[in-house]
């Protein structure tokens, strides 16, 4: 690798309004705005919008795509499984440090990972003028039986998240927590336990959790996470008995029962139907006992589909890239320790990665 | 200490005081003496020592933890407890973790230069809500939402037992409570603490109504001023041979700490021997009483500075006598109870209006007639230092509790203003999901400047509309809290309005509560801060 044809990532990939930008592919990464083509790490909607014109994206992702937003969801929708690659060609610039000057047209070559954040979940590999790029997009580094587990894919330059980019967020093993939750059963037997969880990955790995745990019983459903669950059995993730809500007609009888339904139904007038609510919340927020007591979360269950603040510091260890650019969370500590850890560092805005919104 | 932590844990999260009490009394049922004793102490605040200083604490985590790292994380967080808990680098669990009563027997016996690195060994064989758990315990910053006197609710119902036989033996026992548990178990008689300065429950009153005025007969009544302060009861024993003095506020809090200078003036010149008197707690600068605002600043500190007592020096007009030189009065009638407590006075050469005693002797008022009455509570109520009167039964024996007929209330009409709606916040317990604390605002200019929040004097049906109609003119939201369109007037009453630094608007409404909802009445009808400010009582 010579310098006259390598071109450094810093000059290639840009951020902008609508999100992460590779200019010599012109594609976008997770754009949040409809643009022509992007690739999308995820299905969370964050991450995923409808209306690109083409979309790249791991099958299962594309598969949440369009259950989310219709089958019409982009105008040319291309699978990409784990491990395999697409090629897109660069487009000619004007740009005199362009790399296709010497050698003809360059390609852009991007493959697709294992991210271990949620079903589908991918991290990309960008490939170009001599240096070797991965967008971790979301992801974690702990066992979750609905997606493959995280790879390490070695890397010039490691895009990296940071939405739990502090040294105080270490989550506990889920086990623990969905023991909490059968504990709160022991104790309430006549409370109906509603249990907050996002509609995509965190209520399919809650009850999944807690069929390990041996729970066995119906687990109820809010309409709101009815398709996504449909779409993790068709999967081939089977999650036991499960029942909508809406099909239970004495709500009494769900006294001493699971309830699952978005975190913004726990406040809801939604839930004054149920029988003496006990508001239960699944996220990596709840270890901060203020964010869990803001949200009212009388039970919290510190379960995330992200990587805690060691997993991150695992990631950089073994993915030991020369650079890392840290995005959407907490960024300073994570460049200030991988500062510490001899890594480059440098922090990368990006719009439209609101905590609030944040699905996880 | 696993399962003291596992019950804070809970607590913490859970929301009403039922369901916290069910946590307790499971935690109770299960868990051995003399753990469950000290968890009681720790919940009431019945400990003696601070395990360690907060000092130490943030001296430890500064030698393990990155100061940056450290900085960046408490921003975060907002607490160091919690902080400190999650940071903790070291980890190496213990299955056999220390029960809580070791950890207390540890800390009361460690020698001072080995608090530090013990408080280290412990941290690391702890979860971090373990080490939260202890970092409160050890600081006594435990704030889990149940007031003391839940804890003595619950005590009584996990023995059967009423709460005024808790009351009565509360401050005479001591933690870890294992005499009192066992006799709330039917394991052992009740706990004997006939020679304790203790706190006894004290007899409350009525609101006063329009037919008890109408039938207001002289002679069978006993009038005084109602003072605005709060009900205390001081408890001493001189026949000790370690005196003991105890202040209890009406719930059965010790308060002792934080009035020496009232407990002070209780001295060797008085004839004393065992005594309990009833009384308002008061600032007063000799006889003149100052106001509730003055005495906030004295409840507020738990250790006053020399400065503050001096300023904001305690008084105590005393009302009642339970106990006089050992006799025990509750049996006889008020007019009894009266005299003995003036010939007390007389005995310690305190005369009514006496300028150097920390203690007075309640005023007697008279009234001839009902119309008398109605005139003089006119007259008491201009003072503003004067919440009223109170009229009780020269007859009546001194029952714990409400009884009937027996004393009443009539505090002054309250104050109102019109306020507007600013923000709302949902409630607890049967009120959650329901928009039911209002944050209300008067006008200064253009702009609403919030002077007070209240949450209740409505009905169950106005709070439904209350509630529908936040729904449909909510503006933004801060966390759970909801703005509001500033269109809905409420008719607030209170009981007064004292300045303050703390708020912007810079007065304070003493019980606020929703007197009435102006669906009709335009928000640029309601008041002005300056309408407000000019019923600062002076």
């Amino acid at each position: 690798m010579t310098a006259e044809n390598t071109i450094h990532p810093s000059k290639w990939m840009k951020t902008d309004d609508a999100g992460l930008y590779c200019v010599p592919g012109d594609f976008y990464i997770d754009p949040m705005q409809p643009v022509d083509t992007a690739l999308v790490t995820h299905g969370h909607a964050d991450h995923a919008r409808a209306g690109h014109k083409r979309v790249f994206a791991h099958p299962q992702t594309m598969a949440i795509m369009t259950t989310r937003y219709g089958d019409d969801m982009a105008e040319v929708q291309i699978p990409v499984p784990y491990r395999e690659s697409v090629e897109f060609d660069e487009v000619t610039t004007t740009d005199s440090n362009s790399a296709s000057t010497e050698q003809g047209q360059r390609k852009i070559k991007v493959t697709f990972y294992p991210a271990g954040h949620i079903l589908g979940s991918s991290q990309l590999l960008i490939e170009y003028a001599g240096y070797r790029l991965v967008i971790s997009g979301d992801y974690k580094r702990r066992h979750d039986p609905t997606c493959p587990p995280f790879e390490v894919v070695p890397c010039d330059v490691l895009i990296t998240e940071a939405t739990f980019g502090l040294p105080v967020f270490a989550h506990p093993p889920i086990e623990q927590e969905i023991q909490k939750l059968l504990h709160s059963l022991d104790v309430f037997p006549t409370r109906c336990h509603l249990v907050g969880t996002y509609a995509l990955g965190k209520c399919q790995r809650v009850i999944l959790a807690l069929r390990e745990a041996g729970y066995t019983k119906p687990i109820y459903l809010h309409g709101a996470l009815l398709k996504l669950c449909d779409l993790y059995e068709r999967e081939g993730i089977a999650l036991g008995d499960i029942i909508p809500v809406s099909e239970v007609e004495d709500k009494a009888s769900l006294a001493g029962e699971i309830v699952l339904a978005p975190p913004s139904a726990l406040a809801d007038r939604w839930s004054r139907s149920l029988p003496h609510v006990r508001a239960v919340l699944a996220s990596g927020w709840m270890q901060i006992r203020a964010r869990a007591k803001q949200r009212n979360a009388e039970l919290p269950l510190i379960i995330s589909d992200h990587c805690d603040w060691p997993e991150l510091l695992q990631t950089l260890t073994e993915v030991n890239p020369s650079e890392v650019w840290v995005t959407h969370g907490r960024e300073d500590a994570l460049m200030y320790q991988a500062q510490k850890m001899g890594f480059k560092a440098r922090a990368l805005s990006l719009v439209g990665y609101d905590e609030a919104a944040q699905e996880e | 200490m696993r399962a003291f932590s596992d019950l804070l844990e809970q607590l913490y999260y859970t929301a009403g005081t039922k369901a916290k009490a069910q946590l307790i009394l499971h935690y109770l049922a299960t868990t051995p003496d003399p753990d469950r004793g000290w968890a009681i102490a720790a919940m009431a605040g019945t400990l003696r020592f601070d395990f360690f200083k907060r000092n130490t604490v943030k001296k430890l985590i500064t030698e393990r933890v990155d100061s940056e790292l450290f900085a960046m994380s408490y921003d975060y967080v907002g607490e160091v407890s919690e902080t400190v808990a999650h940071l903790w680098p070291e980890f190496t669990p213990d299955k056999t973790l220390p029960s809580l009563s070791e950890v207390v027997d540890t800390f009361a016996n460690v020698s001072k230069q080995k608090v530090a690195s013990t408080l280290a060994n412990y941290l690391t064989i702890m979860t971090p809500s373990q080490r939260w758990a202890l970092l409160k315990l050890g600081t006594r910053g435990l704030r889990i939402g149940v007031p003391a006197r839940s804890i003595k609710q619950i005590l009584a119902e996990y023995g059967n037992q009423d709460i005024t036989e808790i009351e009565k033996l509360w401050h005479g026992v001591t933690p870890p409570y294992t005499d009192l548990l066992a006799w709330l178990e039917g394991n052992a008689p009740k706990p004997d603490i006939s020679n304790a300065v203790t706190f006894h429950p004290v007899m409350l009153s009525h609101p006063i109504a329009q037919s008890d005025i109408d039938d207001f007969i002289p002679e069978q009544w006993q009038i005084e001023h109602k003072f605005d302060g709060i009900r205390v009861q001081l408890v001493c024993n001189t026949t000790k041979e370690e005196p003991e003095k105890a202040l209890f506020s009406r719930t059965g809090d010790d308060i002792s700490h934080a009035f020496p200078d009232l407990l002070d003036s209780v001295n060797a010149n008085m004839v004393v021997d065992n005594m309990v008197l009833d009384g308002e707690l008061l600032v007063m600068h000799n006889d003149e009483v100052n106001t509730f605002n003055a005495l906030q600043q004295r409840l507020n500190k738990k250790k006053p500075t020399a400065a503050l007592m001096k300023t904001n020096p305690a008084g105590l007009i005393v009302y009642d006598a339970l106990v006089l030189e050992g006799k025990q009065l509750t049996d006889s009638p008020l007019v009894t109870r009266r005299k003995a407590l003036e010939a007390w006075f007389d005995k310690n050469g305190i005369q009514e209006q006496d300028n150097k005693s920390r203690l007075h002797l309640s005023e007697c008022l008279s009234a001839d007639s009902p119309t008398e009455l109605k005139a003089l509570h006119k007259r008491v109520c201009e003072n503003r230092a004067v919440e009223g009167l109170m009229i009780k039964r020269s007859s009546s024996s001194y029952v714990p509790g409400r009884p009937k007929g027996q004393w009443y209330k009539w505090k002054r009409d309250p104050l109102v203003v019109d306020a507007v709606m600013m923000y709302a916040q949902r409630g607890h317990g049967k009120r959650s999901s329901f928009y039911s604390d209002y944050t209300f605002g008067a006008w200064q200019d253009e702009q609403l400047l919030p002077i007070g929040k209240a949450y209740s004097g409505f009905t169950d049906e106005e709070l439904k509309k209350l509630d529908n109609w936040v729904r449909r003119n909510a503006i933004g939201r801060f966390g759970p809290v909801r703005e509001v369109k500033k269109e809905l007037v409420l008719e607030v009453a209170f009981d007064a309005v004292h300045p303050s630094k703390r708020h912007k608007s810079g007065v304070a409404l003493r019980f606020p509560r929703i007197h009435r909802i102006r669906w009709d009445k335009p928000a640029n009808e309601a008041d002005t801060l300056s309408n407000v400010k000019a019923l600062i009582e002076q």
